[in-house]
């Protein structure tokens, strides 16, 4: 049993041990000794139920702790009273898992490290490379998240939108240290679409496959960004797509659309065309106008700009940005794209500049300085 | 999303308060001074909210290329018209307004008397983001 494998089994664990009365920070510490445990002895001797095993084992080392502090009179009634371990369903209470780790009360940083490490079974090490944090820096903020949360009473229904939210999160957070979040997110979301039946799990399901499947194409070898329109198609994951894909139809033939099934539809409609130029545009707006009017998000109405653009002409592109606020993250690089394609390459050119000096990341900029030079340099 | 938060020697809006330099201050003015900052500290590592905070020396030196075989030119750290960065601390916050929130309450750090010495503080933001996908 590979690492990966091990860790999907860890939110039945600790769902186990919350449902049997443990509390939360506890149960946790235990679910984490018994996958080291794990990891030393099942090569020598895989047991036949892993669940089973590892719920016995983080069982009795959480009891090993709590008989060991002040609280032990009350838990030996607890464990007086429980069933000893069995066969567990764990689905239900994986799921609870998902909602806790994801509670409201928690901030949107604390939701995404407790998640990694209570759902994800990462350690903190791994949890604090992925987000350039120090060790201790992410301890404390796990720490802090499970005390938060210790008080949230466990078979409380929880809002499956704020579970969305914090994979989405993770998913865009993609790659940095030795572990690649974005396929975390999608093991995490698989994991959640097997224990629950709603459209918006699919959704976001297949929206990070789509997007995940894409990925190879998106930079160049020394890291920069390659738009959409020149990527080699050649190397986007067609399994990936068509994965993506089925799941999404599934999701939109139950007409319960919600915004990350409407995400998914333009994604699929990029990544079902052959070339660029054979991308439906006039679909892509359709969906962007679904998008608008779930979420009213004004990033959607700036993507519904560039897909108005693309379909009827720059004109229109630029009629539909008009109305909107120009302090929007990238409404520059958007109006120096539209004012480019209008025949326009000086305001394109300022734009692209002006875009780049307001872009949040790295690789943004540098990509955005390079369109302004691209047209400076070509009227020089 | 982190954040570097810049303190200066010099540079930056002029100074709000004509508060001596630190030199002028008493020994207790000094301690409370430095008290308050490592306690600040310690809340944002206790918040998961701390990345790095290092101090530095005022002595800054420009350097720069000055062709093949020829050695680095200097130009020397007294020149009075260059900003000095006195330190800094990298903060990673759920949010903007929470980043200036904690540069609020770090240059509210006690000077002389024990007032706030409202220091001008640099904020900014890590060109650390995701390329989030928008296509």
């Amino acid at each position: 049993m590979d690492e990966v494998a091990l860790r999907s089994l860890i939110p039945g664990v600790l769902g186990v041990l919350v449902r049997r009365g443990a509390d939360f920070a506890a149960a946790e510490d235990a679910v984490q000794d018994a996958l080291v445990e794990a990891l030393r002895a099942w090569p020598a001797d895989l047991p036949r139920d892993s669940l089973g095993w590892l719920v016995t084992v983080a069982w009795r080392r959480f009891l090993d702790v709590v008989r060991a502090d002040a609280a032990r009179r009350r838990r030996e009634d607890l464990v007086d009273e429980e069933p000893p371990p069995g066969p567990v369903s764990a689905v239900d209470d994986t799921l609870r898992l998902y909602f806790l780790c994801a509670h409201p009360s928690l901030s949107p940083s604390s939701a995404v490290a407790l998640t990694l490490r209570a759902v994800g079974g990462l350690t903190t090490r791994q949890i604090a490379q992925a987000y350039l944090v120090p060790e201790a820096t992410m301890a404390q903020r796990i720490s802090r998240a499970k005390r938060t949360v210790s008080g949230v009473r466990f078979d409380q229904p929880g809002d499956v939108a704020t579970v969305l939210r914090v994979l989405y999160l993770v998913f865009n957070e993609g790659y940095s240290g030795d572990v690649d979040l974005a396929a975390e997110a999608i093991r995490l979301t698989r994991q959640l679409a097997a224990a629950i039946d709603h459209p918006e799990v699919a959704g976001l399901l297949a929206l990070m496959l789509l997007h995940h499947a894409r990925r190879a194409g998106r930079t160049a070898p020394d890291g920069s960004l390659v738009p959409l329109a020149e990527q080699d198609r050649s190397r986007w994951d067609t399994t990936l797509i068509a994965e993506g894909v089925g799941i999404l139809q599934t999701a939109l033939s139950r007409d319960r659309l919600g915004e990350f099934q409407a995400q998914a539809a333009i994604a699929a409609l990029h990544a079902d065309a052959p070339t660029a130029a054979e991308t439906d545009w006039v679909q892509i707006v359709e969906w962007y106008d679904e998008l608008v009017r779930l979420t009213g998000n004004p990033i959607a109405r700036l993507n519904r700009a560039v897909g108005v653009g693309e379909a009827d002409g720059p004109r229109a592109g630029l009629a539909a940005l008009a109305v909107l606020d120009d302090t929007l993250p990238r409404y520059a690089a958007v109006a120096a794209y539209l004012h480019e394609r209008d025949g326009d390459p000086d305001r394109a050119a300022a734009l692209y500049a002006e875009a780049a000096r307001r872009a949040a990341s790295l690789a943004e900029r540098d990509h955005l300085n390079r369109q302004a030079a691209r047209l400076n340099s070509r009227r020089a | 999303m982190k954040y570097l938060l810049l303190k200066h020697y010099r540079g930056g809006p002029t100074p709000v308060t004509d508060m001596p330099m630190i030199d002028k201050w008493t020994p207790e003015e000094i301690t409370a001074h430095v008290r308050y900052m490592q306690e600040f500290a310690a809340r944002l590592q206790e918040s998961g909210e701390y990345v790095d905070g290092q101090a530095l020396a005022p002595e800054g030196t420009f350097v720069r290329y000055d062709g093949e075989g020829r050695p680095p030119v200097t130009d020397g750290p007294f020149a009075e018209t260059k900003d000095l960065i006195a330190g800094w601390m990298v903060i990673d916050v759920d949010s903007y307004e929470r980043a200036v929130e904690l540069a609020g309450e770090l240059s509210a750090a006690p000077g002389q008397g024990g007032k706030p010495i409202h220091e001008w503080l640099e904020l900014r933001p890590f060109l650390t983001g995701p390329p989030t996908i928008t296509e």
